[in-house]
Protein backbone atom coordinates (compact mmCIF):
# COMPACT_ATOMS: atom_id res chain seq x y z
CA UNK A 1 0.00 0.00 0.00
CA UNK A 2 2.75 2.46 0.97
CA UNK A 3 6.26 1.92 -0.30
CA UNK A 4 9.45 3.94 0.16
CA UNK A 5 12.34 3.02 -2.14
CA UNK A 6 15.73 4.58 -1.31
CA UNK A 7 14.06 7.85 -0.37
CA UNK A 8 16.23 10.84 0.53
CA UNK A 9 15.12 14.34 1.36
CA UNK A 10 17.42 17.35 1.52
CA UNK A 11 15.78 20.69 2.39
CA UNK A 12 16.76 23.87 0.55
CA UNK A 13 18.99 24.95 3.44
CA UNK A 14 21.05 21.78 2.93
CA UNK A 15 19.63 19.88 5.91
CA UNK A 16 19.35 16.17 5.11
CA UNK A 17 16.13 14.96 6.75
CA UNK A 18 16.03 11.47 5.22
CA UNK A 19 18.71 9.33 3.68
CA UNK A 20 18.08 6.18 1.63
CA UNK A 21 14.95 5.13 3.50
CA UNK A 22 13.16 2.02 2.21
CA UNK A 23 10.16 0.18 3.68
CA UNK A 24 6.70 -1.09 2.80
CA UNK A 25 3.45 -0.87 4.75
CA UNK A 26 0.54 -3.17 4.02
CA UNK A 27 -3.11 -2.10 4.15
CA UNK A 28 -4.62 -2.29 7.62
CA UNK A 29 -1.32 -2.05 9.53
CA UNK A 30 -0.75 0.08 12.61
CA UNK A 31 2.76 1.50 12.36
CA UNK A 32 4.64 3.73 14.80
CA UNK A 33 7.51 5.91 13.57
CA UNK A 34 9.74 6.71 16.49
CA UNK A 35 12.92 8.69 16.89
CA UNK A 36 14.30 11.81 18.51
CA UNK A 37 13.40 15.30 17.35
CA UNK A 38 14.84 15.94 13.89
CA UNK A 39 15.15 12.24 13.11
CA UNK A 40 12.93 12.66 10.03
CA UNK A 41 9.54 11.37 11.28
CA UNK A 42 7.53 14.42 10.21
CA UNK A 43 9.33 14.62 6.87
CA UNK A 44 8.49 10.99 6.21
CA UNK A 45 4.79 11.56 6.88
CA UNK A 46 4.84 14.73 4.75
CA UNK A 47 6.29 12.73 1.88
CA UNK A 48 3.39 10.26 2.12
CA UNK A 49 0.89 13.14 1.95
CA UNK A 50 2.88 14.82 -0.86
CA UNK A 51 3.36 17.90 1.31
CA UNK A 52 7.04 17.46 0.49
CA UNK A 53 8.68 15.84 -2.54
CA UNK A 54 11.61 13.41 -2.19
CA UNK A 55 14.99 14.66 -3.39
CA UNK A 56 15.70 11.15 -4.64
CA UNK A 57 14.02 7.77 -4.48
CA UNK A 58 10.36 6.90 -4.90
CA UNK A 59 7.35 7.16 -2.61
CA UNK A 60 4.37 5.07 -3.66
CA UNK A 61 0.96 5.46 -2.04
CA UNK A 62 -1.54 3.05 -3.55
CA UNK A 63 -1.23 3.43 -7.31
CA UNK A 64 0.30 6.91 -7.11
CA UNK A 65 4.04 7.29 -7.52
CA UNK A 66 5.78 10.50 -6.36
CA UNK A 67 8.22 10.42 -9.28
CA UNK A 68 5.48 10.44 -11.93
CA UNK A 69 2.60 12.07 -10.05
CA UNK A 70 1.41 15.46 -11.34
CA UNK A 71 0.73 18.32 -8.88
CA UNK A 72 -2.90 18.24 -9.95
CA UNK A 73 -3.21 14.66 -8.63
CA UNK A 74 -2.10 15.63 -5.09
CA UNK A 75 -5.59 16.74 -3.86
CA UNK A 76 -7.05 13.40 -4.94
CA UNK A 77 -4.25 11.54 -3.10
CA UNK A 78 -5.00 13.54 0.06
CA UNK A 79 -8.72 12.78 -0.12
CA UNK A 80 -7.78 9.15 0.56
CA UNK A 81 -5.65 10.12 3.57
CA UNK A 82 -6.65 11.41 6.98
CA UNK A 83 -4.04 13.88 8.24
CA UNK A 84 -3.57 14.86 11.88
CA UNK A 85 -0.89 17.39 12.63
CA UNK A 86 1.10 18.23 15.70
CA UNK A 87 0.09 21.87 15.30
CA UNK A 88 -3.55 20.77 14.80
CA UNK A 89 -4.41 23.40 12.15
CA UNK A 90 -7.81 24.27 13.59
CA UNK A 91 -9.97 27.03 12.13
CA UNK A 92 -11.08 29.14 15.06
CA UNK A 93 -13.47 31.33 13.04
CA UNK A 94 -16.09 28.57 12.86
CA UNK A 95 -17.66 25.98 15.18
CA UNK A 96 -16.38 22.45 15.69
CA UNK A 97 -18.93 20.93 13.29
CA UNK A 98 -17.88 23.27 10.47
CA UNK A 99 -14.23 22.35 11.01
CA UNK A 100 -15.14 18.70 10.56
CA UNK A 101 -17.35 19.49 7.54
CA UNK A 102 -14.50 21.08 5.57
CA UNK A 103 -13.14 17.88 3.90
CA UNK A 104 -16.66 17.01 2.76
CA UNK A 105 -17.33 20.50 1.37
CA UNK A 106 -14.07 20.22 -0.56
CA UNK A 107 -15.36 17.13 -2.38
CA UNK A 108 -18.74 18.77 -3.01
CA UNK A 109 -20.85 16.50 -0.83
CA UNK A 110 -24.52 17.41 -0.42
CA UNK A 111 -25.05 19.54 2.68
CA UNK A 112 -27.44 17.21 4.56
CA UNK A 113 -25.35 14.09 3.89
CA UNK A 114 -22.17 15.96 4.82
CA UNK A 115 -23.65 17.23 8.08
CA UNK A 116 -24.82 13.71 8.99
CA UNK A 117 -21.34 12.34 8.22
CA UNK A 118 -19.63 15.09 10.24
CA UNK A 119 -21.94 14.49 13.20
CA UNK A 120 -21.22 10.74 12.98
CA UNK A 121 -17.46 11.44 12.99
CA UNK A 122 -17.83 13.72 16.03
CA UNK A 123 -19.90 11.04 17.73
CA UNK A 124 -17.17 8.48 17.02
CA UNK A 125 -14.61 10.60 18.90
CA UNK A 126 -17.11 11.52 21.63
CA UNK A 127 -17.51 15.18 20.69
CA UNK A 128 -21.01 15.31 19.24
CA UNK A 129 -22.26 17.43 22.13
CA UNK A 130 -19.59 20.08 21.33
CA UNK A 131 -20.52 20.42 17.65
CA UNK A 132 -21.73 24.01 17.95
CA UNK A 133 -18.95 25.10 20.27
CA UNK A 134 -16.07 27.27 19.12
CA UNK A 135 -12.80 25.29 19.12
CA UNK A 136 -11.30 27.90 21.48
CA UNK A 137 -13.48 26.49 24.24
CA UNK A 138 -12.23 22.91 23.76
CA UNK A 139 -9.63 21.26 25.97
CA UNK A 140 -6.36 20.00 24.46
CA UNK A 141 -7.68 16.45 24.21
CA UNK A 142 -10.96 17.62 22.69
CA UNK A 143 -9.12 19.67 20.09
CA UNK A 144 -7.08 16.67 19.08
CA UNK A 145 -10.22 14.51 18.94
CA UNK A 146 -11.84 17.14 16.73
CA UNK A 147 -8.83 16.92 14.42
CA UNK A 148 -9.22 13.15 14.31
CA UNK A 149 -12.91 13.55 13.44
CA UNK A 150 -11.91 15.91 10.61
CA UNK A 151 -9.32 13.40 9.43
CA UNK A 152 -11.70 10.43 9.36
CA UNK A 153 -14.87 12.14 8.15
CA UNK A 154 -13.96 11.45 4.53
CA UNK A 155 -13.51 7.72 5.38
CA UNK A 156 -9.84 7.56 4.41
CA UNK A 157 -7.97 4.30 3.96
CA UNK A 158 -4.88 5.71 5.69
CA UNK A 159 -4.75 7.75 8.88
CA UNK A 160 -1.54 9.72 9.37
CA UNK A 161 -0.83 11.38 12.72
CA UNK A 162 2.24 13.47 13.51
CA UNK A 163 2.88 13.60 17.27
CA UNK A 164 -0.86 13.46 18.04
CA UNK A 165 -0.29 13.38 21.79
CA UNK A 166 2.58 15.86 21.97
CA UNK A 167 0.74 18.53 23.95
CA UNK A 168 -1.46 16.23 25.99
CA UNK A 169 -1.09 14.70 29.45
CA UNK A 170 -0.92 10.91 29.85
CA UNK A 171 -4.67 10.42 30.36
CA UNK A 172 -5.59 12.43 27.25
CA UNK A 173 -2.83 10.67 25.30
CA UNK A 174 -4.27 7.23 26.12
CA UNK A 175 -7.74 8.49 25.20
CA UNK A 176 -6.48 9.62 21.77
CA UNK A 177 -4.66 6.32 21.25
CA UNK A 178 -7.91 4.53 21.99
CA UNK A 179 -9.55 6.43 19.15
CA UNK A 180 -6.73 5.44 16.76
CA UNK A 181 -6.99 1.81 17.83
CA UNK A 182 -10.72 1.79 17.13
CA UNK A 183 -10.10 2.96 13.56
CA UNK A 184 -7.32 0.42 13.11
CA UNK A 185 -9.69 -2.33 14.25
CA UNK A 186 -12.07 -1.53 11.37
CA UNK A 187 -9.29 -1.89 8.79
CA UNK A 188 -7.89 1.63 8.49
CA UNK A 189 -4.11 1.82 8.02
CA UNK A 190 -2.80 3.98 10.87
CA UNK A 191 0.62 5.65 10.79
CA UNK A 192 1.70 7.50 13.92
CA UNK A 193 4.89 9.49 14.42
CA UNK A 194 5.75 9.87 18.09
CA UNK A 195 8.61 10.19 20.50
CA UNK A 196 6.41 8.93 23.35
CA UNK A 197 7.38 5.26 23.67
CA UNK A 198 4.65 4.69 26.26
CA UNK A 199 2.06 4.84 23.49
CA UNK A 200 3.47 1.89 21.59
CA UNK A 201 1.74 -1.41 22.00
CA UNK A 202 3.63 -4.71 22.06
CA UNK A 203 2.11 -6.11 18.88
CA UNK A 204 2.52 -2.93 16.85
CA UNK A 205 5.04 -2.47 14.08
CA UNK A 206 7.69 0.10 14.93
CA UNK A 207 10.01 1.82 12.49
CA UNK A 208 12.78 3.75 14.20
CA UNK A 209 14.47 6.68 12.54
CA UNK A 210 17.88 7.92 13.56
CA UNK A 211 19.43 10.94 11.88
CA UNK A 212 17.31 10.45 8.77
CA UNK A 213 18.04 6.75 8.40
CA UNK A 214 15.89 3.76 9.24
CA UNK A 215 17.46 1.94 12.19
CA UNK A 216 17.51 -1.85 11.85
CA UNK B 1 -23.20 18.33 -12.65
CA UNK B 2 -25.14 18.74 -9.37
CA UNK B 3 -21.87 18.47 -7.42
CA UNK B 4 -20.31 21.09 -9.70
CA UNK B 5 -23.27 23.45 -9.17
CA UNK B 6 -23.14 22.79 -5.42
CA UNK B 7 -19.47 23.74 -5.29
CA UNK B 8 -20.11 26.93 -7.27
CA UNK B 9 -23.03 27.75 -4.99
CA UNK B 10 -20.76 27.27 -2.00
CA UNK B 11 -18.10 29.48 -3.62
CA UNK B 12 -20.64 32.26 -4.29
CA UNK B 13 -21.73 31.99 -0.64
CA UNK B 14 -18.12 32.31 0.50
CA UNK B 15 -17.65 35.31 -1.80
CA UNK B 16 -20.62 37.11 -0.23
CA UNK B 17 -19.32 36.16 3.22
CA UNK B 18 -16.06 37.92 2.31
CA UNK B 19 -17.99 41.00 1.11
CA UNK B 20 -20.19 41.16 4.18
CA UNK B 21 -17.30 40.23 6.46
CA UNK B 22 -15.56 43.53 5.73
CA UNK B 23 -18.40 45.90 4.73
CA UNK B 24 -16.46 49.16 4.99
CA UNK B 25 -13.59 48.09 2.75
CA UNK B 26 -16.01 46.38 0.35
CA UNK B 27 -18.12 49.53 -0.07
CA UNK B 28 -15.00 51.66 -0.39
CA UNK B 29 -13.50 49.47 -3.08
CA UNK B 30 -16.80 49.32 -5.00
CA UNK B 31 -17.00 53.14 -4.92
CA UNK B 32 -13.41 53.40 -6.17
CA UNK B 33 -14.16 50.90 -8.93
CA UNK B 34 -17.33 52.77 -9.88
CA UNK B 35 -15.48 56.07 -10.18
CA UNK B 36 -12.57 54.49 -12.06
CA UNK B 37 -14.95 52.83 -14.53
CA UNK B 38 -17.11 55.93 -15.00
CA UNK B 39 -14.17 58.00 -16.34
CA UNK B 40 -13.41 56.12 -19.57
CA UNK B 41 -17.05 55.04 -19.93
CA UNK B 42 -18.14 58.68 -19.65
CA UNK B 43 -15.61 59.83 -22.25
CA UNK B 44 -16.66 57.07 -24.65
CA UNK B 45 -20.31 57.91 -24.07
CA UNK B 46 -19.73 61.62 -24.81
CA UNK B 47 -17.79 60.77 -27.96
CA UNK B 48 -20.55 58.44 -29.11
CA UNK B 49 -23.10 61.19 -28.58
CA UNK B 50 -20.97 63.68 -30.53
CA UNK B 51 -20.49 61.12 -33.26
CA UNK B 52 -24.25 61.08 -33.79
CA UNK B 53 -24.01 64.81 -34.58
CA UNK B 54 -21.44 64.24 -37.30
CA UNK B 55 -23.30 61.10 -38.27
CA UNK B 56 -26.58 62.93 -38.72
CA UNK B 57 -24.91 65.40 -41.06
CA UNK B 58 -23.81 62.47 -43.14
CA UNK B 59 -27.05 60.55 -42.89
CA UNK B 60 -28.80 62.59 -45.58
CA UNK B 61 -25.99 64.53 -47.26
CA UNK B 62 -26.65 66.55 -50.40
CA UNK B 63 -24.67 66.92 -53.57
CA UNK B 64 -25.17 69.72 -56.04
CA UNK B 65 -24.31 68.56 -59.54
CA UNK B 66 -23.67 71.64 -61.68
CA UNK B 67 -23.72 71.14 -65.42
CA UNK B 68 -21.81 73.07 -68.01
CA UNK B 69 -23.71 76.07 -69.31
CA UNK B 70 -23.62 74.61 -72.83
CA UNK B 71 -25.24 71.32 -71.77
CA UNK B 72 -28.08 70.30 -74.05
CA UNK B 73 -31.31 68.53 -73.09
CA UNK B 74 -29.80 65.19 -74.29
CA UNK B 75 -26.95 65.64 -71.86
CA UNK B 76 -29.38 66.39 -69.04
CA UNK B 77 -31.42 63.27 -69.81
CA UNK B 78 -28.28 61.16 -69.85
CA UNK B 79 -27.17 62.50 -66.46
CA UNK B 80 -30.71 61.96 -65.18
CA UNK B 81 -30.58 58.31 -66.35
CA UNK B 82 -27.15 57.81 -64.80
CA UNK B 83 -28.25 59.21 -61.43
CA UNK B 84 -31.30 56.94 -61.40
CA UNK B 85 -29.05 53.91 -61.68
CA UNK B 86 -26.99 54.80 -58.58
CA UNK B 87 -28.04 52.91 -55.48
CA UNK B 88 -26.34 55.34 -53.09
CA UNK B 89 -28.75 58.09 -54.17
CA UNK B 90 -32.00 58.33 -52.23
CA UNK B 91 -33.65 60.84 -54.53
CA UNK B 92 -32.76 63.80 -56.70
CA UNK B 93 -34.36 66.80 -58.28
CA UNK B 94 -33.50 68.64 -61.48
CA UNK B 95 -33.46 72.42 -61.24
CA UNK B 96 -33.18 74.03 -64.66
CA UNK B 97 -31.15 77.20 -65.03
CA UNK B 98 -34.32 79.09 -65.92
CA UNK B 99 -36.08 78.06 -62.72
CA UNK B 100 -32.94 78.76 -60.73
CA UNK B 101 -32.77 82.26 -62.18
CA UNK B 102 -36.42 82.82 -61.44
CA UNK B 103 -35.96 81.80 -57.85
CA UNK B 104 -32.93 83.98 -57.50
CA UNK B 105 -34.76 86.97 -58.87
CA UNK B 106 -37.64 86.45 -56.50
CA UNK B 107 -35.89 85.58 -53.35
CA UNK B 108 -32.59 87.37 -53.04
CA UNK B 109 -31.27 90.82 -52.60
CA UNK B 110 -29.52 90.43 -55.94
CA UNK B 111 -32.85 90.41 -57.74
CA UNK B 112 -32.29 93.77 -59.43
CA UNK B 113 -28.85 92.80 -60.70
CA UNK B 114 -30.11 89.45 -61.89
CA UNK B 115 -32.95 91.07 -63.79
CA UNK B 116 -30.50 93.32 -65.63
CA UNK B 117 -28.31 90.50 -66.85
CA UNK B 118 -28.38 89.94 -70.61
CA UNK B 119 -27.67 86.25 -70.27
CA UNK B 120 -28.54 83.67 -67.63
CA UNK B 121 -25.24 82.85 -65.88
CA UNK B 122 -26.63 79.96 -63.87
CA UNK B 123 -26.10 76.30 -64.82
CA UNK B 124 -28.62 73.48 -64.79
CA UNK B 125 -28.38 71.70 -61.47
CA UNK B 126 -29.25 68.31 -60.03
CA UNK B 127 -29.92 68.48 -56.27
CA UNK B 128 -29.03 64.99 -55.14
CA UNK B 129 -29.95 63.53 -51.76
CA UNK B 130 -27.86 60.56 -50.74
CA UNK B 131 -28.79 57.63 -48.55
CA UNK B 132 -26.82 56.56 -45.46
CA UNK B 133 -23.27 56.75 -46.76
CA UNK B 134 -19.84 57.31 -45.32
CA UNK B 135 -17.67 60.31 -46.02
CA UNK B 136 -15.42 58.18 -48.19
CA UNK B 137 -18.37 56.96 -50.22
CA UNK B 138 -19.50 60.55 -50.78
CA UNK B 139 -16.04 61.44 -52.04
CA UNK B 140 -16.03 58.43 -54.37
CA UNK B 141 -19.45 59.39 -55.70
CA UNK B 142 -18.31 62.94 -56.24
CA UNK B 143 -15.31 61.77 -58.28
CA UNK B 144 -17.47 59.44 -60.38
CA UNK B 145 -20.07 62.10 -61.22
CA UNK B 146 -17.40 64.67 -61.93
CA UNK B 147 -15.98 62.36 -64.61
CA UNK B 148 -19.22 62.33 -66.57
CA UNK B 149 -19.34 64.62 -69.65
CA UNK B 150 -20.86 68.08 -69.35
CA UNK B 151 -20.47 68.17 -65.57
CA UNK B 152 -18.84 71.38 -64.41
CA UNK B 153 -18.78 70.93 -60.63
CA UNK B 154 -20.04 68.61 -57.92
CA UNK B 155 -20.45 70.54 -54.71
CA UNK B 156 -20.51 68.76 -51.43
CA UNK B 157 -19.73 70.11 -47.98
CA UNK B 158 -18.38 67.23 -45.97
CA UNK B 159 -15.20 68.92 -44.83
CA UNK B 160 -16.47 69.98 -41.41
CA UNK B 161 -17.97 66.54 -40.86
CA UNK B 162 -14.67 64.93 -41.84
CA UNK B 163 -12.80 67.15 -39.38
CA UNK B 164 -15.24 66.41 -36.59
CA UNK B 165 -15.07 62.73 -37.44
CA UNK B 166 -11.25 62.83 -37.27
CA UNK B 167 -11.32 64.64 -33.92
CA UNK B 168 -13.78 62.10 -32.57
CA UNK B 169 -11.62 59.24 -33.84
CA UNK B 170 -8.63 60.74 -32.04
CA UNK B 171 -10.77 61.22 -28.94
CA UNK B 172 -11.88 57.63 -29.17
CA UNK B 173 -8.29 56.38 -29.29
CA UNK B 174 -7.43 58.51 -26.26
CA UNK B 175 -10.53 57.22 -24.47
CA UNK B 176 -9.61 53.61 -25.26
CA UNK B 177 -6.07 54.19 -24.00
CA UNK B 178 -7.50 55.69 -20.82
CA UNK B 179 -9.88 52.76 -20.53
CA UNK B 180 -6.93 50.35 -20.77
CA UNK B 181 -5.02 52.31 -18.11
CA UNK B 182 -8.04 52.54 -15.80
CA UNK B 183 -8.80 48.88 -16.50
CA UNK B 184 -5.26 47.95 -15.47
CA UNK B 185 -5.68 50.09 -12.33
CA UNK B 186 -8.88 48.23 -11.57
CA UNK B 187 -7.15 44.86 -12.02
CA UNK B 188 -4.38 45.97 -9.62
CA UNK B 189 -6.97 47.23 -7.12
CA UNK B 190 -8.80 43.89 -7.15
CA UNK B 191 -5.46 42.07 -7.06
CA UNK B 192 -4.52 43.89 -3.86
CA UNK B 193 -7.96 43.46 -2.32
CA UNK B 194 -7.89 39.72 -2.97
CA UNK B 195 -4.33 39.51 -1.64
CA UNK B 196 -5.57 40.97 1.65
CA UNK B 197 -8.51 38.56 1.68
CA UNK B 198 -6.14 35.66 1.08
CA UNK B 199 -3.96 36.76 3.98
CA UNK B 200 -6.96 36.74 6.31
CA UNK B 201 -8.02 33.31 5.05
CA UNK B 202 -4.58 31.70 4.69
CA UNK B 203 -5.25 29.19 7.48
CA UNK B 204 -8.44 28.04 5.81
CA UNK B 205 -6.67 27.75 2.47
CA UNK B 206 -3.86 25.71 4.01
CA UNK B 207 -6.22 23.33 5.81
CA UNK B 208 -8.40 23.02 2.70
CA UNK B 209 -5.37 22.01 0.63
CA UNK B 210 -4.35 19.46 3.26
CA UNK B 211 -7.78 17.82 3.16
CA UNK B 212 -7.75 17.56 -0.62
CA UNK B 213 -8.97 20.86 -2.03
CA UNK B 214 -7.95 21.47 -5.63
CA UNK B 215 -6.56 24.84 -6.74
CA UNK B 216 -9.84 25.45 -8.58
CA UNK B 217 -11.78 24.94 -5.36
CA UNK B 218 -9.59 27.42 -3.49
CA UNK B 219 -9.59 29.92 -6.34
CA UNK B 220 -13.34 29.87 -6.97
CA UNK B 221 -14.68 32.03 -4.06
CA UNK B 222 -12.04 34.68 -4.75
CA UNK B 223 -12.93 34.75 -8.45
CA UNK B 224 -16.58 35.27 -7.57
CA UNK B 225 -15.53 37.91 -5.05
CA UNK B 226 -13.58 39.80 -7.74
CA UNK B 227 -16.40 39.39 -10.26
CA UNK B 228 -19.04 40.62 -7.79
CA UNK B 229 -16.90 43.65 -6.98
CA UNK B 230 -16.52 44.34 -10.71
CA UNK B 231 -20.26 44.00 -11.25
CA UNK B 232 -21.08 46.29 -8.34
CA UNK B 233 -18.46 48.81 -9.56
CA UNK B 234 -19.95 48.76 -13.08
CA UNK B 235 -23.50 49.26 -11.77
CA UNK B 236 -22.28 52.21 -9.73
CA UNK B 237 -20.43 53.64 -12.76
CA UNK B 238 -23.63 53.29 -14.82
CA UNK B 239 -25.53 55.12 -12.12
CA UNK B 240 -22.89 57.88 -11.90
CA UNK B 241 -23.17 58.37 -15.67
CA UNK B 242 -26.98 58.40 -15.55
CA UNK B 243 -26.99 61.15 -12.92
CA UNK B 244 -24.27 63.11 -14.76
CA UNK B 245 -26.13 62.87 -18.09
CA UNK B 246 -29.35 64.08 -16.48
CA UNK B 247 -27.54 67.11 -15.05
CA UNK B 248 -25.65 67.90 -18.28
CA UNK B 249 -28.83 67.56 -20.36
CA UNK B 250 -30.52 70.21 -18.23
CA UNK B 251 -27.75 72.64 -19.20
CA UNK B 252 -27.64 71.40 -22.79
CA UNK B 253 -31.35 71.98 -23.27
CA UNK B 254 -30.92 75.77 -23.09
CA UNK B 255 -27.85 75.71 -25.32
CA UNK B 256 -29.55 73.50 -27.89
CA UNK B 257 -32.59 75.77 -27.89
CA UNK B 258 -30.41 78.77 -28.75
CA UNK B 259 -29.00 76.83 -31.70
CA UNK B 260 -32.48 75.61 -32.63
CA UNK B 261 -31.52 71.98 -32.31
CA UNK B 262 -32.62 69.22 -30.00
CA UNK B 263 -29.20 67.82 -29.13
CA UNK B 264 -28.97 65.94 -25.85
CA UNK B 265 -26.73 63.27 -24.37
CA UNK B 266 -28.08 59.73 -24.35
CA UNK B 267 -27.01 57.02 -21.90
CA UNK B 268 -25.60 53.70 -23.12
CA UNK B 269 -28.03 51.50 -24.99
CA UNK B 270 -28.67 48.14 -23.29
CA UNK B 271 -25.98 46.37 -25.35
CA UNK B 272 -23.31 48.95 -24.40
CA UNK B 273 -24.45 48.73 -20.77
CA UNK B 274 -24.10 44.97 -20.95
CA UNK B 275 -20.60 45.34 -22.43
CA UNK B 276 -19.65 47.69 -19.56
CA UNK B 277 -20.89 45.10 -17.03
CA UNK B 278 -19.13 42.21 -18.74
CA UNK B 279 -15.83 44.12 -19.01
CA UNK B 280 -15.98 45.14 -15.33
CA UNK B 281 -16.83 41.60 -14.24
CA UNK B 282 -14.01 40.31 -16.42
CA UNK B 283 -11.50 42.79 -14.95
CA UNK B 284 -12.54 41.90 -11.38
CA UNK B 285 -12.26 38.23 -12.22
CA UNK B 286 -8.84 38.75 -13.84
CA UNK B 287 -7.46 40.66 -10.83
CA UNK B 288 -8.68 37.91 -8.52
CA UNK B 289 -7.33 35.15 -10.75
CA UNK B 290 -3.85 36.67 -10.92
CA UNK B 291 -3.80 37.29 -7.17
CA UNK B 292 -4.92 33.79 -6.12
CA UNK B 293 -2.79 32.03 -8.70
CA UNK B 294 0.27 33.96 -7.54
CA UNK B 295 -0.46 32.90 -3.95
CA UNK B 296 -1.07 29.27 -4.93
CA UNK B 297 2.17 29.12 -6.90
CA UNK B 298 4.12 30.60 -4.00
CA UNK B 299 2.62 28.14 -1.54
CA UNK B 300 2.72 25.16 -3.85
CA UNK B 301 4.62 23.01 -1.32
CA UNK B 302 1.53 22.72 0.89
Amino acid sequence: MIQFVQVSKVYSGGFQALQGVSFSIMAGELVFFIGHSGAGKSTLLKLIAAIEQPTSGTVKVGKLDSSTMKRSAVPYLRRGLGLIFQEQKILYDRPVLDNVLLPLQVVGMESKVATARARAALDKVGLLHRGKANPVSLSGGEKQRMCIARAVVNRPTVLIADEPTANLDAAYAQEIMGVFRSFHQVGVTVLIATHDLALIENKSRVLQLYQGKLAQ
Amino acid sequence: MIRWLRQHGLAVGHAFEMLIGSPASSVLSIVVMGIVLSFPAGILLTLDNLRTVSGESLESPQLSVLMNTDAASDDIERINANLEKMSAIAHFQFISKEIALQQLQQETELAEIMRNLEQNPLPDVFAVNLGNVTVDEIEALRTTILAWPKIAHVLVDTDWARKLDAILSLGRIIAIMLAILFGAALVFAVFNMIRLQILTRSDEIEVSRLVGATNSYIRRPFLYFGAIQGLAGALLAWLILAVSIAQINKALFELARLYETTFKLDHFVWLDSLILLVIAIGLGWLGAYVSVTRYLLRSDNI
